[in-house]
C-alpha cells in the first residue's frame, strides 16, 4: 500500500495497547512516518508523558481539556472558579467518565478544525484505552439530554466513522499480549464500532535461526545463547501466525529489539506499510 | 537480598501490595509470591484485577465472575485462594451494607448515575480494589492478603482512593447537593442554587438531576462510607502492610518504577522490595570450545549472538544499578524470563510456584 494512502484513509489514528508493548514509541514513530509522506502530523499525548522532540505534538490532560472546552463556550470564569474551589475535583470524583469524555472531545475538536492532516493519539497507559473508548457509549446510554450527551454522541459519530478515525492496536509476539490483542480487537469492533487499522507487532526478533553444530558442547555459553535465541525466534513466529489466523487484519512488523530510535522505527513502519 | 528476607516478607505481614506500570508482570509475580506464601504455611488470598486468561484459569478465577475467593488446589502446608475484582458487585455489596433499608439500596442501585459510576467507567475500580482489600483483610480465613493493583493513569490512584472519597463527602458542594432531602424538598429546588446551575451548564441539566437524585438517595449512607474509607486508609498505611514494586529491566520501565517509589515515599511508605521481572539470562559458561570443528561463518554468527545477550545483560545490570543508586535501601530480587510460563498452559500453576520459590532463593 502506498504510505500516503495509508495515512489519508482517516485523519485520526488512536494508538492502543497494553503496557510494555512500546505503544508511545510506535505512536511517535507513526507521527514521524506521516510527516515523511509530506503530510502535516500531530501527536497527542494523553497521559502526561513527555512528548518527543522533532515532531509536532500536544500534551492533553483532562483539566486542560476542560479549561479549553469551557473557554470555547465562553465559560472561562466558571472553569477557573471550579478549579480553585475544588468543585472540579468533586465532579470528576463523582463522574469519573467525564475525564475521558473531555479528552476525546478535544480530539474531536482537533479533527473537525483540521489541526493537521494526520492526528496520532497516544492513548492512556495500560488497559485504560478500551475503557476510554467505551465511555462515550456509556454516557450516551445513561444521559438523556444536555451538553454532555451531545458531546458523547458527536464523539461516537467520529469513532464509528472509519473515514475519520481508526484504532491502531500495538502488540508484541508473546502469547499473553497476542491473546489480549485479539480480545481487545473484537471488543473494540463489537462494543465501540471503531475501524481497526493494520496491527503493529512490535519487538519482533526477525533474524534467521542459528545453526548449532553438533560438535558444540550443549552447556557452553555459545550453544545455550543460540538455543535461547532460536526458541525466541520460533516463539515469535508462532505467535505472529496465531495473530494472523485469529485476526484478519494486515500486520506491520517492527523489530525494535535493541531499543532503537523513533526514526528507525518510522522507517520500518513505512517499509511495512508498502508491503501490505 | 536473601531468601530469608523474601520469606519474612511473606510470613511477617498481613497485606502485600504490588505496584508497577502495566505489562511488567505484576499479576504473575503477585500470584507467584502468594503461592510461595502458601508453601510457607500461610493462608493466602490473592486479589487479581484483570488477569490474562491463562493466569485466571490457573488461579481458578477464569470462569464466571465471582466476588467470593475460591480455593486453589495446591499441595502446600498453607492455603492459596484467589479472587478477581468485580467492581460492580463490590459496589452493590457496599450499598446494601450501608443502606438503612433494602428499599433505599434498591433505589440507589436503580439510579442511572449510580449505574454509570459503578460499572465500566474508570476511577471506581481503585475505590473498589481498596474496598475489597479491606474486606479480605478482616476475613478470618486468611493470614495474608496479596493485592495486584489496577493499571492506572496516575501512579497510585489506588492509595489515594479512600482519601478522595472522604474529601468528596466532606466537600461543601456535596452538602449543597443533598440539602433539599434534609428539608424534605424536591430535587428541582437544588437545581436553583447558583453554584449548581453553573455545574449544570457544564455537564447538562439531566445528568446533574440524576446525580442529585443519587446523592439524595445516598443520604444516611455517607457516614458509613466515610468511616469505612478512613478504616481502609489505615490498613494501607499499617506497619504490617508492605509494598512491592515490580519492573522489567528496561530503562523506561525502571524510570516509571522510580516515579512509583517517589510517589510512595511522599506518602511516607518505603517499598519493601523491587522485583526485577523477566531478566534475560547471562550465558557465562566459557569452557573451551573446539572452534576448529565449526565453520568460520557459523562461528561468527554464534559469537555475535552470544555478544548480543552479553550486551542485553549489561544494559539490564545498568538499569538495575540506576534504580539502586536512587533507592539504595530497597532490595532487588531478580525473576528470570520464563519461557515455561508462556509455553505450557497445563503447567501454569506449577510454574508459578517454582517462580515464587526461585524469587525467594534469588540473591
Amino acid at each position: 500500500m502506498d504510505p500516503n494512502q495509508f495515512f489519508t484513509a482517516s485523519r485520526v489514528f488512536i494508538v492502543a495497547g497494553k503496557g510494555g508493548v512500546g505503544k508511545s514509541k510506535i505512536a511517535a514513530a507513526l507521527t514521524l512516518a506521516a510527516q515523511r509522506c509530506g503530510l502535516t502530523s500531530l501527536l497527542v499525548e494523553t497521559d502526561g508523558k513527555p512528548v518527543p522532540s522533532g515532531i509536532s505534538s500536544l500534551s492533553l490532560t483532562p483539566p486542560e481539556a476542560l479549561r479549553e472546552y469551557l473557554d470555547t463556550k465562553g465559560l472561562g470564569r466558571i472553569s477557573r472558579l471550579m478549579i480553585t474551589t475544588g468543585v472540579l475535583d468533586v465532579i470528576t470524583s463523582a463522574a469519573p467518565g467525564i475525564d475521558d469524555l473531555l479528552v476525546l472531545g478535544k480530539i474531536k475538536h482537533l479533527e473537525r478544525s483540521d489541526a493537521a492532516d494526520v492526528i496520532v493519539v497516544d492513548g492512556p497507559a495500560a488497559g485504560h484505552a478500551i475503557t476510554m473508548l467505551r465511555t462515550p457509549q456509556a454516557i450516551s446510554d445513561s444521559v438523556k439530554s444536555g451538553a454532555v450527551r451531545l458531546q458523547a454522541d458527536e464523539i461516537l459519530e467520529m469513532l464509528r466513522d472509519g473515514s475519520r478515525c481508526q484504532v491502531v492496536l500495538v502488540t508484541i509476539p508473546e502469547p499473553t499480549p497476542v491473546q489480549e490483542c485479539i480480545e481487545t480487537a473484537y471488543a473494540l469492533e463489537d462494543e465501540v464500532g471503531v475501524k481497526l487499522a493494520p496491527i503493529v507487532v512490535n519487538q519482533v526478533d526477525t533474524s534467521d535461526l542459528l545453526d548449532i553444530p553438533l560438535s558444540l558442547p550443549g552447556h557452553s555459553a555459545l550453544a545455550q545463547a543460540a538455543e535461547f535465541r532460536n526458541a525466541q525466534i520460533l516463539r515469535h513466529h508462532t505467535n505472529i501466525k496465531k495473530l494472523e489466523e485469529q485476526l484478519p487484519l494486515a500486520q506491520l512488523i517492527v523489530s525494535d529489539l535493541a531499543a532503537c530510535t523513533i526514526e528507525i522505527i518510522a522507517d520500518q513502519l513505512l517499509a511495512a506499510i508498502e508491503q501490505i | 537480598m536473601s531468601g530469608i528476607q523474601v520469606n519474612q516478607l511473606l510470613t511477617d505481614n498481613r497485606v502485600i501490595i504490588f505496584a508497577g506500570s502495566g505489562g511488567v508482570g505484576k499479576t504473575t509475580t503477585a500470584a507467584a509470591l502468594a503461592a510461595h506464601g502458601a508453601q510457607l504455611g500461610k493462608r493466602v488470598v490473592v486479589i487479581t484485577i484483570d488477569p490474562a486468561k491463562r493466569l485466571a484459569d490457573a488461579l481458578g478465577v477464569g470462569g464466571t465472575l465471582s466476588n467470593e475467593p475460591s480455593r486453589i488446589d495446591l499441595s502446600a502446608p498453607g492455603e492459596l485462594w484467589a479472587t478477581m475484582l468485580d467492581t460492580r458487585t463490590t459496589f452493590d455489596a457496599l450499598i446494601h451494607r450501608y443502606s438503612p433499608t433494602p428499599e433505599q439500596a434498591t433505589r440507589i442501585i436503580a439510579n442511572r448515575f449510580y449505574q454509570n459510576i459503578s460499572g465500566a467507567l474508570s476511577g471506581t475500580q481503585e475505590y473498589m480494589a481498596a474496598e475489597k482489600l479491606y474486606d479480605l483483610y478482616n476475613d478470618s480465613r486468611f493470614d495474608l492478603v496479596v493485592v495486584d493493583t489496577p493499571p492506572t493513569r496516575q501512579a497510585l490512584d489506588f492509595l489515594s482512593a479512600p482519601a478522595r472519597l472522604t474529601r468528596f463527602i466532606e466537600h461543601p458542594l456535596y452538602r449543597i447537593l443533598i440539602a433539599p432531602a434534609n428539608a424534605g424538598l424536591k430535587v428541582i429546588s437544588t437545581l436553583t442554587q447558583p453554584v449548581v446551575r453553573l455545574i449544570s451548564k457544564v455537564i447538562g441539566a439531566q445528568a446533574l438531576e440524576d446525580t442529585v437524585e443519587f446523592f439524595q438517595a445516598f443520604q444516611g449512607l455517607d457516614s458509613g462510607f466515610g468511616e469505612r474509607a478512613a478504616a481502609v486508609e489505615k490498613v494501607l498505611h499499617d506497619t504490617l502492610t508492605q509494598y512491592v514494586l515490580v519492573s522489567t529491566p528496561q530503562p523506561d520501565a525502571i524510570g516509571e518504577t522510580q516515579f512509583f517509589a517517589d510517589t510512595l515515599r511522599k506518602q511516607k511508605i518505603e517499598p519493601a522490595l523491587l522485583i526485577l521481572n523477566r531478566v534475560q539470562p547471562r550465558f557465562t559458561n566459557n569452557e573451551l570450545v573446539d572452534t576448529q570443528s565449526i565453520a568460520a561463518e557459523d562461528l561468527a554468527l554464534l559469537e555475535e549472538n552470544l555478544a548480543h545477550f552479553h550486551r542485553l545483560a549489561d544494559a539490564q545490570d545498568e538499569a538495575a544499578e540506576i534504580f539502586s543508586e536512587s533507592a539504595p535501601r530497597i532490595p532487588v530480587v531478580r525473576a528470570p524470563f520464563s519461557a515455561a510460563l508462556l509455553d505450557d498452559p497445563e503447567k501454569t500453576l506449577e510454574t508459578l510456584c517454582s517462580l515464587g520459590a526461585l524469587m525467594a532463593r534469588a540473591d
